[in-house]
């Protein structure tokens, strides 16, 4: 069975180490927060210039002086910092932030990303997306493996104007775990229930797949 | 004789000056810590042809959006648009340009136009539509594009205090743009919550020294939020 954008999210929780920064983006991503094992601690980077973001406010504590990069009220954790979006964004381009978890329309096998524009459609902008792929020492993308029209979204070379080039490692979909080495996908992990055989024919890019590969577990 | 002294005490004052054609670099971050009545005045003053540097557009009827009302913007630098109906019109029907910069590159741009810093390289954007027709340059094998430094003719900013001599504060993520967006105007106008006596704030605590503020007005601020979201849970 395909993943739920939760068990998405959940998969995604277990790549975090004890004591990363991490950066997560609108959708899918944010969601992983909700999933951080009990037994690490990792803040959260809002790329508006909050370091340590916490949860939503209660209505007492809703503060328009208070929001996240997807321009919601939230709170600060206990330790948190308040910047400048300068500042915010020389943690991100200078290699800081331990991991930033993003969507894509497409991922290609040289590691490029395409997440922020159709040609013939409004485009509303890149937001901190570009600085972000450019800048964090390890990038997960997640999203799902085909689009609605059950196109895969893993290519040899993506067609869409590109966010960034040469940056994604790993990729975290709702069918599997895969990484991006040397020209190619590399399966890693597939979700309970999935077939290898599904993967590859959902994959358009080079995959290869080891000879065991395991099932990911929650 | 002001000396130090930058209050001014209409709108009329704060943004005398400003005329068609400028440039103009906004604070704030959506509608979070945005200089409201300065915005406000601005549309009351009907210049045109303005352009317009901000990280958003605000949204239809509130913030930057109220300058689409009567098409005063004719070029929007951004991040993220699209919030506003007009906004979406305008740029369809080609009223409107918009540059599309990436969020950290237009922060830099700011503060390295305040910096006196003409242009830097960044690796953000290589390889995409926003490194096209740029100079690109190496540094230790890696591939880096030229952005140019932006400076304004009109800086608008929101401070939550500021003392009579510029120096000011800012409150939680209302600071955002807004200490870049200081630095970087010919003229600073600050808009703020409180204006104090000088020795009021603590020299340690001050975001943006006074130096670079030329006007300083006090506002009343709605603080619209733009997606209140509140804890599903007892907390």
């Amino acid at each position: 069975m395909a993943l739920t954008r939760d068990q998405i999210a959940m998969r995604v929780a277990q790549e975090f180490k004890d004591g990363d920064y991490v950066n997560l983006g609108i959708g899918i991503p944010t969601l992983a927060a909700n999933y951080v094992p009990g037994d690490i601690s990792v803040m959260l980077q809002s790329e508006n210039g909050l370091l340590g973001m916490g949860r939503y406010p209660t209505e007492a504590e809703v503060d328009a002086d208070m929001i996240n990069a997807g321009k919601e009220t939230v709170t600060a954790t206990t330790g948190a910092s308040i910047f400048n979006s300068a500042e915010s964004f020389a943690m991100i381009r200078g290699g800081h932030v331990d991991f930033t978890v993003l969507g894509a329309f497409e991922v290609d096998v040289s590691g490029n990303i395409a997440s922020w524009m159709i040609p013939g459609k409004l485009v509303k902008g890149m937001g901190g997306a570009m600085d972000l792929v450019a800048g964090a020492k390890n990038i997960i993308v997640t999203m799902t493996h085909t689009d609605k029209h059950g196109n895969s979204k893993l290519l040899p070379a993506c067609t869409l104007p590109l966010t960034g080039v040469n940056c994604i490692t790993r990729i975290i979909t709702d069918l599997a775990v895969l990484s991006v080495e040397d020209g190619a996908f590399v399966l890693q992990e597939k979700a309970p229930g999935v077939s290898v055989e599904e993967i590859k024919e959902k994959t358009l890019g080079k995959l290869i797949v080891p000879d065991d590969v395991a099932e990911m577990v929650f | 004789m002001a000396g130090f002294n930058k209050v001014v005490n209409t709108y009329e004052e704060a943004l005398s000056g400003l005329s068609d054609s400028m440039t103009v670099i906004a604070g704030g971050f959506g509608l979070c810590g945005i200089p409201e009545g300065l915005i406000a005045h601005i549309k009351t003053m009907g210049v045109k042809d303005l352009t317009v540097v901000s990280n958003n557009c605000g949204v239809d009827g509130f913030g930057l959006g109220l300058l689409l009302e009567d098409k005063q913007i004719s070029k929007m630098v951004s991040s993220y648009v699209g919030e506003n109906a007009l906004f979406e019109k305008q740029l369809l029907n080609g009223e409107l340009e918009v540059e599309l910069t990436p969020q950290g590159t237009l922060a830099e741009k700011m503060r390295a136009g305040g910096a006196g810093i003409p242009a830097f390289y960044t690796a953000t954007g290589y390889g995409t539509p926003v490194g096209e027709g740029k100079e690109v340059k190496e540094f230790d094998g890696r591939p880096y594009i030229l952005e140019h430094a932006i400076t304004g003719d009109f800086a608008i900013v929101k401070a939550w205090k500021a003392d009579k001599f510029g120096n000011c504060v800012f409150r939680h993520t209302a600071q955002n743009f807004n200490p870049m967006a200081a630095t970087a105007g010919k003229i600073t106008v600050v808009e703020v919550e409180e204006i104090v006596e000088p020795g009021t704030l603590s020299p340690s605590e001050i975001h943006t020294p006074g130096i670079y503020v030329n006007r300083i007005i006090k506002g009343e601020f709605e603080k619209r939020i733009e997606r209140r979201v509140v804890a599903k849970e007892d907390v």
